[in-house]
C-alpha cells in the first residue's frame, strides 16, 4: 500500500489545478505588461486572479500581490515592517519560538542589524499566549508575526486575539498562514492583519507560486527590483499558468471547507487514538486546537530518520523533527519549545493528511507504525536500558 | 531513497548481527541520546580472536548500517586487526555515506575500540593506552536546516 502522509510538506496538485495550468499556458500566452491584445488578455486573467484571491480571504483585490511562495511572502513583509519601523526609530520585533525558518531567518537577519527580536514562548500544548505576547509589545515595537498554524505539530495559534490587541495600539501584524490556507477559514479581517503570507502548493496547487496579503497603507518594500509588476512592488513576468493554478486550488479547497475539515479530522482523531496505543508515546501540541490534517507523535527510545525509512519501506511517506533528518545537530526547535527534551524529540514522527487520505490508509499506519517502532526499540541500547531502569522514562 | 547507498540500506534494513551476548568479554556504548545517537557493541572473545559480536544502536539509518558493516569486519578478526579498523574503512565498506552522516561511522570505530578496552581492563590484560587515547566523536553534522519550504 502506497500512503502519501506527508501534506505538510508538499501537496499532490489538484487535477483541476493541473489543467488550468495548461489551458492558461496556452490560451493567455502573452506578457500581462505588453500593450497588445494578447498581452492585454493575460492581463485581464490575471486580475481575475487576483480578485478571486481577494475574495477568498476577505480583502480587496489591490491588496493581494503574487509572489513565489510563502517564504518570499514571509520575508518581504517582514522586512518592509521593519524597514519602516526604523525609519521612526522602532526597532523591536516580537514574534514565537515556534514560527518557520521563513520567518526566524529573516528575523536573525534584522536582529544581526541591530533591531531586537523577542521570541515568545509556547505552552507545552504549542500555543502562544496573548498575556505573553502583551507583555512584550510596546511602543518600540515595529511588527509582531505570529504563525496562524504551526507546520511541525499543526497547532492553531490566537492570531485574532492577538491581532485585535495590535490593532488597536497600531503596530503591524503579520501572520505566516502557509499551513492553514486551503485548511481551516482564514479571513485577514477577522485575523487584523497587515500582512499574510500564503503558498499554492500546501493546498493542491503548484510549487513556486504564493501570495502576499499587504492591507492598505501597510508599508512594502520590494524584495526583487526590475519592472513594474505588481503595482511596483514585485518585479518579474507574472507566473500566469501558476498563479491561475492557485487560485483554482484555493477556490476548490474553500468550497466544501467545512465538509474536509469535519472528515478528515475524524481521520486525524482516530489515528491519533491508535498511535496513542503505543506505550511511552506522547502527541505533540493541543489536542483540540490543531489542524484538521495534522497528527504528530514523540515515541521514546527511537530516532526519527530510521523510522521514517523504515516506513518508506512499507509505503509510507511521512516526516520527523529529528536531527538526523535535517543534517543539524539539534532536533526540531519546534519540539525543544514545548519542552521535549532531545532524547525524545529525536524520536518524533509527523503524518500530515489530506482529503485524499482514506479510512484505509489510517487503518494501514494504525498497523505498521507500531510495528516499526516496536522493532526499532528491540535494537535500540536507549529502549534496554529504559527497560531494565538504568535509565528513566521520560514519556 | 537515493540518500544513502544500496549498500547502507541493505545493512539498515538487514541489520547484520543485531543483538546481545549473555556475559560478553566486553562491551562498549559511545554516543549520547542527547545528539541522537548511541552504539552498543558486546564482544566475545577466544584468545585473541573475536569469535562472536552483537550490537544495539539507538539512531539514524547510517548509524544502524554502520553498526552492522563494523561488526562483520571484525567478526572472526584477531583484536588487533579490530583495533586497526578505522572509520574511513567502515564507510568504504558501505559504498561511502552522505559527508554529514561521516560521524556515525566514527561512533562504529569507537564503539569497538571501547568495547576492546573493557575486555583488557575486565581481564586485567597490558595493552598499549596510546591505542585508547580518549577522542572525542566529531560531530560534524553542521548543514542545512531540513524543514517543509514554504
Amino acid at each position: 500500500m502506497f500512503v502519501y502522509a506527508d501534506n505538510a510538506a508538499t501537496t499532490k496538485i489538484r487535477p483541476a489545478a493541473l489543467k488550468v495550468y495548461q489551458e492558461v499556458s496556452e490560451k493567455f500566452f502573452g506578457n500581462p505588461s505588453s500593450l497588445h491584445s494578447a498581452g492585454q488578455r493575460a492581463k485581464e486573467e490575471l486580475e481575475r486572479c487576483r480578485q478571486a484571491v481577494a475574495n477568498i480571504l476577505g480583502c480587496e483585490a489591490k491588496e493581494i500581490y503574487f509572489t513565489s511562495g510563502g517564504s518570499e511572502s514571509d520575508n518581504q513583509a517582514i522586512e518592509s515592517a521593519a524597514r519602516a519601523g526604523a525609519r521612526k526609530g522602532k526597532r523591536k520585533i516580537v514574534s514565537t519560538a515556534i514560527e518557520h525558518h521563513a520567518v526566524l531567518h529573516t528575523l536573525k537577519k534584522l536582529e544581526k542589524e541591530g533591531f531586537e527580536v523577542v521570541l515568545l514562548p509556547v505552552g507545552k500544548n504549542g500555543i502562544v499566549s496573548l498575556d505573553e505576547a502583551k507583555k512584550e509589545i510596546d511602543e518600540n515595537t515595529c511588527l509582531v508575526s505570529v504563525m496562524l498554524a504551526n507546520n511541525e505539530i499543526g497547532t492553531i495559534q490566537p492570531v485574532e486575539e492577538i491581532g485585535g490587541y495590535c490593532r488597536a495600539l497600531g503596530v503591524p501584524f503579520h501572520t505566516d498562514a502557509v499551513q492553514a490556507v486551503g485548511h481551516m477559514p482564514v479571513n485577514v479581517k477577522d485575523l487584523h492583519c497587515d500582512y499574510l503570507a500564503l503558498s499554492a502548493h500546501k493546498f493542491g496547487g503548484p510549487r513556486g507560486v504564493g501570495a502576499l496579503y499587504a492591507r492598505t497603507g501597510a508599508p512594502l518594500s520590494n524584495l526583487i527590483e526590475g519592472g513594474a509588476q505588481e503595482r511596483g512592488k514585485r518585479a518579474g513576468t507574472e507566473n500566469l499558468p501558476a498563479i491561475a493554478a492557485m487560485t483554482e486550488a484555493l477556490q476548490e479547497s474553500v468550497k466544501n471547507l467545512p465538509e474536509y475539515m469535519k472528515r478528515v479530522s475524524a481521520l486525524r482523531d482516530k489515528l491519533i487514538g491508535n498511535l496513542s496505543k503505543i506505550e511511552h508515546c506522547a502527541l505533540n501540541g493541543d489536542s483540540v486546537r490543531r489542524l484538521c490534517g495534522n497528527v504528530s507523535f514523540c515515541f521514546e527510545g527511537i530516532e526519527g530518520e530510521s523510522l521514517l525509512l523504515l516506513l518508506d519501506d512499507k509505503g509510507i511517506c511521512a516526516s520527523s523533527g529529528s536531527a538526523c533528518t535535517s543534517g543539524s545537530l539539534d532536533p526540531s526547535h519546534v519540539l525543544l519549545a514545548i519542552g521535549r527534551v532531545h532524547d525524545v524529540a529525536h524520536g518524533s514522527l509527523r503524518l500530515s493528511l489530506s482529503e485524499d487520505t482514506t479510512e484505509e490508509e489510517i487503518d494501514y499506519m494504525s498497523e505498521e507504525i507500531p510495528k516499526v517502532v516496536s522493532y526499532l526499540r528491540s535494537i535500540s541500547p536507549v529502549w534496554r536500558d529504559l527497560q531494565e531502569g538504568r535509565r528513566s522514562f521520560i514519556l | 531513497m537515493s540518500l544513502y547507498s544500496e549498500k547502507v540500506m541493505d545493512h539498515f534494513k538487514h541489520p547484520r548481527n543485531v543483538g546481545v551476548i549473555e556475559n560478553p568479554d566486553g562491551v562498549g556504548e559511545v554516543g549520547n541520546a542527547k545528539c541522537g545517537d548511541i552504539m552498543k557493541i558486546y564482544l566475545k572473545i577466544d584468545g585473541d580472536i573475536i569469535s562472536d559480536v552483537k550490537f544495539e544502536t539507538f539512531g539514524c539509518g547510517s548509524a544502524i548500517a554502520s553498526s552492522s558493516m563494523a561488526t562483520e569486519l571484525i567478526k572472526g578478526k584477531p583484536l588487533k586487526d579490530a583495533l586497526a579498523l578505522t572509520n574511513k574503512a567502515v564507510a568504504e565498506a558501505l559504498d561511502g555515506l552522505p559527508a554529514y552522516k561521516m560521524h556515525c561511522s566514527v561512533l562504529a570505530e569507537e564503539a569497538i575500540r571501547a568495547a576492546i578496552l573493557d575486555y583488557y581492563k575486565k581481564h586485567n590484560l597490558p595493552y598499549d593506552p596510546e591505542l585508547f587515547k580518549e577522542c572525542d566523536h566529531e560531530h560534524d553534522h553542521d548543514g542545512h536546516e531540513g524543514g517543509d519550504g514554504e
